[in-house]
């Protein structure tokens, strides 16, 4: 099914989201649509799906015009859109989920779910999703949870799919699998609208890219006519450093050794099992591992914020097993959290305010229990010129600023300070690719400057070019360290998925 | 809505609590334009409750096809002599102010300033509830026990007061006032450490302790400690004249001292909040709490601080009340001014200033209504409508954009949080 899009423009307020945006995807076809976030992919789903009305532009599916007043219409359509944050009822089996919201019945009332379940082993014969239609979905992993919703589309006879960021939560091999059922489903006549900023991906399964900035279209290429920098520099609009520049580590004594860490999670349940790490000063050393496999409670359990119930933290020499988190702080340790906006920021207070979140209580910001406004602000100057925060002055309110910039707010209140380890959990999550350049380069930086680093990272990418050694995370044990060099993205992607096959192919380090 | 959630790391709330959430709406919200069409709206409402409680207008409605104009007339006449009599009580007749400046008769000064007096008589303990109610919504803390925390306040002035007959009043009005807010304290304490080492939710535990306070008052007017001789009425004993606030307009007016303290104090948790560490912290729990912590902040200890100061500020009320005006309690003792300060504070956006400028108002609406009580046939319950609708208008500032198409970009940048990407 052809769909094409004609001068697409959504305003929120002043704000241009998608700025006559125009692009086809023909039948069978793998488009692929490139941007950074913010740069109004979602947006222009939104509209595609009917949740968003165009303010301007027309959208034609298979060479009539269509409107949508809701997603409901959409699906008539044809339109099947898969979610990055699934839209599944996770104490559903996969064939109730599949039937909700179009329950067929029979005659006496009862949902046959018998029909639904053949269904589901049709579509998942034809196109090798290997789904137990009986299968509690709460109880499946990420990606075959995914799938899931990729059958439920097509339950609803969608000839367009539109998958948004669906790689972002798979391991290299679930991702290699979601691949080939892309590739059958495009045989099958199935166009699909494959939303991304990963430019290793496009180039590896996209028919055609289509590239946006600021809510416009930068261009349409073939992947054999590009490469990644040139799409790099496409989405970025200037020329962009892909490869992190660093020398080899010198590492000194241990910083952080972390022995037999047992952790519980929010809900009481094991996060972390029996977790050993050592990171030592002029090192960085990586936590690689899909997400949810425990690495939010390991960066929580050393900052003194988890549960933990057995083994020990150790920083700088010293216990600070189970210490309250002003302790570690005041041990020299600074922290990125995972999710900046809930705990690294309060988006209500400006940029000088959130500059010493953490060390508001000490000279010069104040003394006896009085801040000191003209400190605080003069630091604050400093700090929005040193580090490159694009805002109009540091009385700006933090919520205001684009993610890159909250982050670097971020990075210029933790680094500056007299630090021994740096914990920086998925420290480029979400931002625009200048801004993940800046945030790896300080890294390095810093490790160069004796500072012990723990980058825990979902981004494989991330992780083999800052590494100096890797340890990978699955279902809250950890596998290694590793040598970054002695290991191949193949072989990380198997340890996380669990393997411990891998592991003995490579050696490992002491 | 940019990816940041995966499902797996789902499992924490990616909102924060309903309650969070409405304070969060009244604290940042708003303009000063919302405030004012506020206003405009609840005088609005106002009017349209004077009409029918007009007889005059009423009579004229029901000939209303006899004589239209006249219904209109009548209808104007109402509200205007309605608001007029709430303006003549609560700030007085510029006219008469003027004269009686010019004719420098005590007496005619006096008369002249009396409502003036009376509308700062009201404010005051609305100054004090309400900074207590603010303070603790600054720091995420919806304090509903006000009610009770201003009858411990009033009971343990009284208390003080009565109780040391001998001291100078040097020593014992400080220290009647130092009793009021020590007894609030208590009152904001027990829900602050109980949300601190169990979680309890500090709506449930503070609203029920303001039946615990009512109850104990209510006990306490019985008992031959507290109760005043002969003891056939349910009154206090009677605060001697040592700890009792001075006048400071002149003995015949009301005004005392309690409303230099309550502006004092306006200034005091203004600096608390926005030059002290530890006004900091309450901002950084309030705005954010997963921040604050991950900041190093004691989440805990930090709650108790916040609702037993506020507690505090909202007993110095009671206190103020019993030591500046009534000098004894009777049972019920002090109306609604624990639950005015929920009010005040939200209409004042939960700074002091705001808090500050709300109690005036709402001080004016109290005064003024029993002037129009009298004038006009309006009971004193529309005053009470007018501020439960201002505030309507105030916290559901969704209403007011709605009736008068007024469109913030910010909100709109809200509403639409998942625009990027």
């Amino acid at each position: 099914m052809r769909l094409e899009l004609q001068g697409i423009s959504k305003r929120f307020g002043d704000l241009v989201a998608n700025d006559r945006i125009s692009l086809t995807a023909e039948e069978g076809e793998i488009h692929a649509l490139l941007g950074e976030n913010g740069a109004g992919k979602t947006t222009l789903m939104n509209v595609l799906d009917g949740l968003y009305r165009p303010d301007e532009g027309t959208i034609q599916i298979g060479g009539s015009p269509v409107h949508f007043a809701n997603p409901g219409e959409a699906i008539h359509a044809g339109i099947g859109m898969v979610h990055q944050n699934f839209m599944l009822i996770p104490v559903f089996t996969v064939a109730e989920n599949v039937m909700l919201g179009f329950e067929r019945t029979s005659r006496l009332g009862f949902l046959d779910r018998r029909r639904a379940r053949d269904e589901i082993r049709e579509l998942s014969r034809q196109f090798g999703f290997e789904v137990d239609p009986d299968a509690v979905v709460g109880e499946l992993s990420v990606g075959q949870q995914q799938r899931v919703e990729i059958v439920k589309a097509l339950a609803r006879e969608a000839r367009l799919l539109i998958l948004d960021e669906p790689t972002a939560v798979l391991t290299p091999q679930e991702t290699d699998e979601l691949f080939t059922v892309m590739r059958r489903l495009r045989a099958s006549g199935r166009t699909i609208l494959f939303i991304t900023h990963k430019l290793k991906e496009v180039l590896a399964i996209a028919d055609r890219i289509t590239v946006i900035r600021q809510g416009r279209v930068i261009g349409t290429v073939q992947p054999a006519q590009t490469s990644e920098s040139e799409l790099a520099s496409m989405m970025v609009g200037r020329g962009v450093e892909l490869e992190v520049k660093k020398g080899p580590a010198r590492p000194g004594e241990a910083v952080l050794e972390v022995g037999n860490l047992t952790v519980l999670n929010d809900s009481g349940r094991i996060a972390i099992d029996g977790a050993s790490l050592e990171v030592r000063a002029g090192e960085i050393v990586a936590v690689a591992g899909v997400q949810g496999n425990g690495q939010t409670e390991l960066s929580e359990a050393i900052t003194g914020l988890a549960l933990v119930i057995g083994g020990s933290v150790r920083i700088a020499g010293r216990d600070l097993t189970g210490a309250p988190p002003k302790s570690v702080l005041r041990a020299g340790v600074a922290n990125i959290p995972e999710d900046r906006q809930r705990d690294g920021l309060v988006g209500d207070f400006t940029i000088a305010e959130n500059l010493v979140l953490d060390v508001h209580d000490e000279p010069p910001y104040s003394h006896w229990g009085a801040l000191h406004w003209q400190a605080i602000f003069g630091v604050a100057r400093e700090r929005l010129r040193d580090f490159d925060i694009r805002a109009h002055s540091v009385q700006d309110r933090v919520r205001t600023l684009s993610g890159g910039n909250q982050q670097k707010v971020i990075v210029a209140r933790e680094l500056p300070r007299r630090i021994r380890l740096i914990i920086a959990s998925q420290p480029t999550r979400g931002l625009d690719v200048g801004s993940i350049e800046y945030v790896h380069s300080r890294l390095v930086e810093a490790r160069d400057a004796g500072a012990a680093v723990l980058l825990i990272s979902s981004e494989l990418d991330e992780v083999m070019s800052l590494a100096d050694r890797i340890v990978v995370m699955y279902r809250g044990r950890l596998a290694g360290p590793f040598e970054t060099a002695s290991l191949t993205r193949e072989q990380i992607g198997l340890l996380m998925a669990g393997s411990t096959a891998a592991a003995e192919r490579t050696g490992e380090t002491p | 809505m940019s990816g940041n959630t995966s499902p797996a790391s789902a499992e924490k709330p990616a909102r924060p609590p309903f309650l969070q959430r409405a304070v969060a709406v009244v604290l940042s919200g708003n303009t000063v334009t919302v405030t004012f069409l506020a206003f405009l709206s609840a005088l609005i409402v106002g009017a349209l409750i004077i009409i029918p409680a007009t007889p005059a207008a009423v009579r004229a409605w029901q000939s209303f096809w006899e004589a239209p104009g006249e219904a209109f007339l009548q209808s104007w006449w109402a509200v205007a002599n309605a608001y007029g009599s709430l303006f003549l009580g609560s700030v007085g007749s510029p006219r008469v102010i003027l004269e009686a400046l010019g004719s420098g008769r005590t007496s005619d000064i006096v008369n002249a300033f009396l409502p003036l007096s009376e509308t700062l008589v009201s404010t005051t303990p609305l100054i004090m509830s309400g900074l207590g109610i603010a303070l603790a919504f600054r720091a995420g803390l919806f304090d509903i026990g006000g009610q009770g925390q201003m009858i411990l306040g009033a009971v343990g002035a009284t208390i003080a007061g009565f109780s040391f007959p001998s001291l100078p009043a040097a020593i014992h009005l400080p220290f009647a006032i130092l009793a009021g807010a020590a007894f609030g304290a208590a009152w904001g304490f027990v829900p602050g450490v109980l949300k601190a080492r169990t979680g309890a939710h500090e709506v449930i535990t503070s609203m029920m302790l303001n039946y615990v306070g009512l109850n104990l008052l209510t006990w306490l007017l019985t008992t031959e400690f507290v109760q005043a001789p002969p003891r056939d009425q349910a009154i206090s004993r009677t605060v001697v004249a040592a700890a009792r606030l001075p006048h400071i307009a002149g003995p015949s007016l009301r005004m005392n001292a309690g409303i230099i303290v309550a502006v004092l104090l306006v200034l005091g948790v203004g600096w608390l909040l926005q030059r002290s560490t530890l006004g900091f912290r309450f901002r950084m729990i309030g705005a954010n709490r997963d921040a604050a912590r991950v900041a190093g902040v004691q989440i805990e200890r930090h709650f108790t601080l916040a609702m037993t100061l506020a507690g505090m500020l909202v007993g110095l009320a009671g206190a103020f009340m019993v030591l500046g005006v009534d000098y004894r309690m009777s049972s019920l003792y002090g109306g609604t001014i624990g639950f005015d300060g929920i009010t005040v504070a939200i209409l004042g956006r939960g700074t002091p200033l705001g808090v500050g400028l709300s109690a005036l108002l709402f001080g004016a609406f109290t005064a003024g209504g029993r002037t129009m009580q009298v004038n006009t046939s309006i009971p004193l319950y529309l005053v009470q409508v007018l501020q439960a609708v201002l505030v309507l208008f105030v916290a559901a500032p969704g209403v007011i954009r709605t009736i008068y198409r007024i469109r913030l970009a910010r909100v709109g940048g809200r509403v639409f949080g998942g625009w990027a990407g």
